[in-house]
């Protein structure tokens, strides 16, 4: 029940509709005491309402939202002892840095001098000290951001909400603040629950994710069962590259389910509940999961034809026409102990799997 | 990169800018320089001279204008104060309060006076205070004055609010502030420079009406339109050039003031 001290956020029957339409329909979660907990999806799919629901921006339609037990989906935002950070930063415009990280305690009725002292100690922690006198305005985007960082730390939040907050900045400092996130996260001991739509980012840095569709939840679990056991097409889709090819199952037997793609290419893969033979389903396949060599080294490697290499840095990408069927991507880390062979377009090569590559996926 | 619209290349631009400038200013360039002027006459003139304004403040007529320019300050300072609250408060509820019934209504009904002409209206008060025999005095101009100055300090109010993003205050809500700090602490502050320009142009609207306050003035109570249009009445004398050119100066302040202000922006952190 919800009661339990691990579970710092319980989500149970989460409805939220906008008069027929419905943003969130029947989610369920929990989010553990201490973790850095991801809502990765699309736009749209009700990731960012969620979030609003729990700092108490938007009321919940039906169920109901526990914070360490207690019922929180009534209260309104100044009663939740969550804090968040805004996508926009909504840093107050008029309010220097220093006050703007004081703004939380003060409200929560400590003294100036207090809420000065402890505004100064997070200004530290996130490396801004020297910018305490500054007005938002004075900042650049990467130093906004950590303000809002440090003003939503300031009053010890028992969670701390973060909506899409690296968005608004270039790719360099995105990584780099993704790392001090994390690292924030940790130091502090607070549970971070935050809402991006960039499956990198959210492989990155989270414990676990929930990955979102339509107002569904399509699948929760930590970043490693998430890429390599996607659930459904959605998911296997939405994170990381993949390789989804239609194919037919023939049979199932001691846990390993035996399929074929278009009629030519017979493949095996581990069974997955609920699909059994005579299913059309979809299987996905990494394309770093996959080599390729001249020969065959293996009964199921499938034989195709080289259509393009592409040089993309790290990694070199092979698109290959299989015999009678679809386009297969390889992708072979460019490194001279690594697999990549170079094929040039039009040489006959055979694509090989790695054990485990190969997914089936329900609809 | 050639401009669009380069202003060099139409033709006539500069004569139609030229006499559009003469007939605005020409007037006011007129009355301000002959207010200076040392002779009784108001077209010959005869060299420079304070004579007409020491005339305003010592001069025969000055006990009548004194009173009417107190009345009228009393009158703009209470009439844009009240006007600006009232605005302030309408311009929450209907941008800050979500979705509600007649909210559309209501924002036409705030902003029509504006387009309702100004003798209709002051005739219908004048018809509305008869009809409940509120007796004609200060009172009921200061009362008209602050109908018809709320649409004019609702303007700039709203459009100062329309662009505060609601995060702010949500931001601040989250951080555990009450709807009333919310208010008070951030959305207020912000919205200081559409405040002010609001209560100045309800100031400088209130200070030179003429027409309602003539309809609802009760006999005797003068406002500084209402003595200066007296005054001409009998002879326009160069005291009233004075006069003019000193209610002149007001706006002038005013307006730089209101200026000065929204360059202070304090949404732009400065």
């Amino acid at each position: 029940m919800p009661q339990d001290r691990d579970i710092a956020i319980d989500v149970q029957n989460a409805v939220k509709r906008y008069g027929t339409f419905a943003a969130l329909k029947k989610i369920s979660l929990s989010i553990r005491d201490n973790e850095f907990f991801t809502l990765l999806g699309p736009s749209g799919c009700g990731k960012t309402t969620l979030l609003r629901m729990i700092a108490g921006f938007e009321d919940v339609t039906e169920g109901a939202i526990f914070l360490y037990g207690q019922e929180i989906d009534r209260l309104p935002p100044h009663k939740r002892p969550v804090n968040t950070v805004f996508q926009n930063y909504a840093l107050f415009p008029h309010m220097d840095v220093l006050e703007n990280v004081g703004f939380g305690l003060e409200m929560l009725g400590k003294s100036k001098a207090e809420a000065r002292a402890r505004a100064g100690e997070v200004l530290e922690m996130v490396q801004l000290s020297q910018f305490a006198a500054r007005k938002p305005s004075q900042l650049s985007g990467g130093q906004q951001q950590r303000v809002a960082l440090a003003r939503a730390l300031a009053p010890r939040p028992k969670v701390l909400l973060l909506d899409e907050p690296l968005s608004a900045l270039d790719l360099k400092l995105r990584k780099a603040m993704q790392v001090e996130l994390k690292h924030l996260q940790r130091e502090t001991g607070i549970t971070f629950i935050f809402v991006t739509h960039d499956q990198e980012e959210a492989l990155t840095m989270s414990d676990r994710i929930a990955v979102m569709s339509s107002g569904e939840l399509q699948q929760l679990g930590e970043a490693r069962e998430i890429y390599e056991r996607p659930r459904n097409v959605f998911v296997a889709d939405f994170i990381g590259d993949t390789n989804l090819m239609e194919v037919t199952v023939d049979a199932v037997a001691k846990g390993r389910a035996q399929c074929h793609l278009g009629g030519r290419h017979r493949l095996t893969c581990d069974a997955v509940d609920g699909i059994g033979p005579g299913a059309k389903v979809h299987m996905s396949l990494r394309p770093e999961r996959l080599f390729l060599s001249a020969d065959p080294v293996a009964d199921e490697s499938l034989k195709g034809r080289v259509r393009e290499m592409i040089y993309i840095g790290t990694d070199i990408a092979t698109i290959v026409d299989l015999d009678g069927g679809p386009q297969f991507t390889v992708r072979s880390s460019n490194s001279s102990r690594g697999n990549a062979r170079i094929f040039e377009p039009g040489t006959e090569v055979a694509v090989n799997m790695e054990h485990g590559a190969a997914r089936l996926l329900i609809d | 990169m050639a401009k669009p619209y380069d202003l060099r290349r139409y033709p006539g631009f500069f004569a139609i800018t030229l006499l559009c400038l003469v007939i605005l200013y020409a007037p006011l360039v007129v009355v301000a320089v002959y207010s200076f002027n040392d002779s009784p006459s108001i077209t010959i003139w005869e060299g420079f001279s304070l004579r007409w304004y020491v005339d305003v403040f010592t001069g025969p007529e000055s006990g009548k204008f004194k009173e009417a320019a107190w009345n009228s300050f009393i009158i703009a300072i209470t009439a844009a104060t009240t006007a600006t609250i009232i605005a302030t408060l309408a311009a929450t509820a209907v941008l800050r309060a979500g979705t509600f019934r007649l909210r559309t209504v209501s924002i036409g009904l705030i902003s029509l006076p504006l387009m309702v002409p100004e003798i209709v209206t002051a005739v219908a008060t004048l018809i509305f205070f008869n009809a409940i025999a509120i007796e004609r005095g200060l009172m009921t101009i200061l009362l008209a004055h602050i109908a018809f100055c709320i649409p004019f300090a609702y303007l700039p109010i709203s459009a100062r609010m329309q662009g505060i993003e609601a995060t702010y205050e949500q931001a601040a809500m989250d951080l555990y502030a009450t709807k009333r700090q919310a208010f008070t602490r951030i959305l207020l502050p912000l919205m200081m420079p559409g405040i002010m320009s609001g209560f100045i142009l309800a100031f400088i609207i209130s200070l030179d009406d003429f027409i309602i306050t003539n309809f609802v003035k009760g006999a005797g109570v003068e406002t500084l339109p209402t003595a200066i249009f007296g005054a001409v009445k009998q002879g326009i004398k160069p005291n009233i050039m004075a006069i003019s050119t000193l209610l002149l100066a007001v706006s002038i302040v005013m307006v730089a003031l209101s200026w000065l202000i929204g360059r202070r922006d304090p949404a732009k952190g400065r």
